[in-house]
């Protein structure tokens, strides 16, 4: 026999005592729960979600449109980034102010070629408010899974408000399985140390995340 | 893990030492009040913690009562998303299975996800007597394998140590095992973490095979998910050309919906975070993104015989959040090494005797490794019923009766060390039918409490070794009822 069939047959003696018409699973699991907590309009979920990034540590910006190149730019400027990795789909116009040497996401780099990169610039497939959470799932514009974790400076930008959600159970919906995620809540962190908080071990230890949206700059009275 | 817990003695001799030495009850006081406060912050953010516990609960249970079908499921959507499935009845076949995977890349490294299964099954040990040097990449779990310890908690391996004492252990030990520490290393946590990272990363860079364990799989959809904070899990599970995950066959979800109760609940109850730093969720294998060759190996391993049990198999509920260790008085003053066991604390208590079997002196011990306060049961984010199945237990350890072991009904006999017990608890069912004899007994007990030791002789020497004889009174009660009262009902 094999295991395979030693352990099914394990599990169906081990559950002899279920009835033939066990509730079906529809039925046997109350959805009772929230979709969502507290009431919040469209901008307040925004506030919520730069609030809850910077409560565990992710720089965060705002910008319109129309400034987001000059920003990124700023910010590899201030780090003093000599190269950036971009993934194939990455909007050109989010880079049209930066210099910086360009590395593209190839599937042959090896890991110790993304080891020597400065930093990453992505887009993401949603942002969660009430975590803090920002969710990649390898589209085009945000690359391999490898090129957000080497690097130790990664650059996120959030389409503000369309890729927000309030809650965990509204990003599930809207994800797809079939793809790899990466859910990121602030930067790398550790607690093994008499439960001090340290950020970076392994991961980026910079996450700037940049929610971008509205207007163009010029139509914001702020 | 470098030590194991062959031949590690009797919960109460284990504790006797483990209360005896301050830097650890230090470590864990400290360490298990601030996660517990934390917690409690945590849970109260989301207004609706009953309905998700409960949602959780049944969505567990549910999934235990149709295991095989769901395990059927799973292993059709995981080999339809290009992965391979193995199924290991036991730790032996179990770690058969990994080596035999890695030796077959040509490896004789691999780089290793912290996990519990893993751990449980002491994979480090077999492939290390196989050739192959695994690597644990989780900072805390690092530091154990340095100094060849144990792990003391389920998320916190290494809370039993203080920075200073970290310091020297990377110090002595980085050079042997890759990267030295570097000059001059003192002991703040950032720069313990940074020596780790440097480490680390040379490992990172060059592996070839990844070995996870997962906190979900989702049948429907054939998705395993690592929740984690360091990275260390993102970088096995995506820079090596193969991945080999070890799963135990509870942790499977039905549905791709059921993550939306686990991911509010289970950051929330281990690190009292709203959410861990990271979450990585995959299906199968992904074009030219992270391992082409993706191996699930589900274990039993003990668990379908839990699974027989109709009282117990609620601990096979259980998400390994460790908020159950974090409220235990008894876990906070013994420490995690006490339970002889990968598996600490309240859940440890139960969980290991199940999987194990009773058979060890350690393993019979440790139901009564508890005050059944309750605390654990509360915290649970699955609400198992801890003390319900510690009770359960102890009963079947002192009376014995039908169990399942490796798939077949056993008798288990009576457990030897409690033939005083039982013969007491006759000596009390006959004396409570008897009670001529009952108040002739309590007479005499009050007028000789004089000579009565302070200890008891013989088998209950044992038991008031840790407690106090309770004083026998200068009267018995019915004697004072009697004559207070004159046997009248006095109220009013």
């Amino acid at each position: 026999m094999s295991s395979r069939e030693r352990i099914l047959g394990r599990v169906r003696r081990a559950l002899a005592d279920v009835p033939q018409d066990d509730m079906p699973y529809e039925q046997a699991v109350p959805r009772d729960y929230l979709r969502e907590h507290g009431e919040r309009s469209v901008e307040e979920t925004v506030d919520l979600l730069a609030e809850n990034l910077a409560d565990y540590r992710a720089l965060v910006h705002r910008c319109a449109p129309d400034v987001l190149p000059s920003l990124i730019a700023g910010l590899l400027t201030a780090r003093d980034a000599r190269s950036l990795l971009v993934p194939a789909g990455l909007d050109e116009r989010w880079l049209a102010a930066t210099e910086v040497t360009r590395v593209p996401d190839l599937a042959d780099s090896s890991a110790h070629e993304l080891d020597r990169v400065d930093s990453v610039v992505t887009a993401c497939a949603l942002a969660i408010a009430e975590t803090g959470t920002i969710v990649l799932d390898g589209g085009p514009d945000q690359g391999r899974r490898r090129i957000t974790l080497v690097p130790d400076h990664h650059i996120c930008v959030v389409r503000v408000p369309d890729q927000v959600v309030s809650s965990v159970p509204q990003a599930l919906e809207r994800l797809d399985p079939a793809r790899p995620l990466t859910w990121i809540s602030g930067p790398s962190a550790t607690s093994d140390i008499e439960l001090d908080r340290v950020e970076g071990v392994h991961g980026p230890r910079t996450l700037e995340v940049v929610l971008v949206g509205g207007q163009a700059s010029a139509d914001v009275n702020s | 893990m470098s030590g194991t817990f062959v031949g590690m003695p009797a919960f109460p001799a284990a504790a006797h030492e483990a209360v005896r030495n301050p830097t650890l009850r230090g470590n864990l006081r400290h360490a298990t009040h601030t996660i517990r406060a934390k917690r409690e912050k945590a849970v109260a953010e989301v207004s609706d913690w009953a309905q998700l516990r409960e949602a959780g609960r049944r969505i567990k249970d549910h999934t235990l009562r149709h295991l095989d079908r769901y395990l059927v499921q799973l292993e059709e959507s995981v080999t339809a998303a290009g992965g391979t499935v193995h199924w290991a009845v036991d730790a032996d076949e179990a770690n058969r299975i990994v080596a035999d995977l890695v030796k077959a890349t040509g490896e004789s490294e691999v780089v290793k996800v912290k996990s519990m299964a893993t751990q449980e099954i002491g994979l480090n040990e077999a492939l290390e007597a196989e050739g192959i040097r695994a690597y644990e990449t989780d900072l805390a779990e690092l530091i154990v394998q340095l100094c060849e310890d144990r792990p003391s908690h389920i998320l916190v391996p290494a809370i039993h140590r203080n920075r200073g004492e970290i310091r020297d252990i990377f110090v002595r030990e980085m050079g042997e095992w890759g990267r030295p520490a570097p000059e001059g290393l003192t002991d703040t946590p950032a720069e313990l973490a940074e020596a780790a990272r440097l480490h680390l990363r040379e490992k990172f860079l060059r592996a070839k095979v990844g070995i996870s364990g997962a906190n979900f799989m989702v049948a429907e959809t054939g998705t395993l998910v690592v929740v984690e904070s360091e990275g260390n899990g993102r970088m096995c599970l995506t820079l090596p050309e193969t991945l080999i995950s070890v799963v135990g066959i509870e942790k499977i979800v039905p549905a791709w919906r059921d993550l939306e109760v686990f991911l509010q609940t289970l950051p929330r109850s281990s690190t009292a975070e709203r959410m861990n730093p990271y979450t990585s969720m995959w299906t199968g294998t992904a074009d030219e993104d992270g391992p082409q060759n993706f191996h699930l190996v589900l274990i039993d391993n003990g668990r379908t015989d839990t699974l027989a049990d109709e009282v117990g198999r609620q601990a096979l509920r259980c998400i390994r959040c460790s908020a159950c260790l974090n409220v235990c008085p008894v876990y906070e003053r013994a420490g995690g090494h006490a339970y002889g066991s990968v598996y600490p604390g309240p859940i440890g208590a139960i969980l290991s005797p199940q999987l194990r079997g009773t058979a060890s002196e350690i393993d019979a011990s440790l139901p009564y490794a508890s005050s059944l306060c309750g605390a654990c049961y509360e915290v649970c984010p699955v609400a198992i019923d801890i003390p319900e199945v510690l009770v359960h237990l102890r009963e079947r350890v002192v009376a014995g009766g039908q169990v399942t072991r490796n798939g077949n009904k056993v008798l288990l006999k009576p457990a030897k060390g409690h033939a005083a017990e039982r013969a007491a608890m006759r000596a009390a069912r006959w004396a409570f039918a008897h009670p001529g004899a009952l108040r002739g007994g309590q007479r005499l007990a009050s007028r000789t409490r004089r000579f009565h030791p302070r200890t008891l002789p013989g088998p209950g020497r044992a038991w008031s070794g840790s407690r106090d004889l309770p004083p026998v009174p200068s009267e018995p009660f019915r004697d004072w009822w009697q004559r207070t009262h004159g046997g009248k009902d006095g109220a009013k």
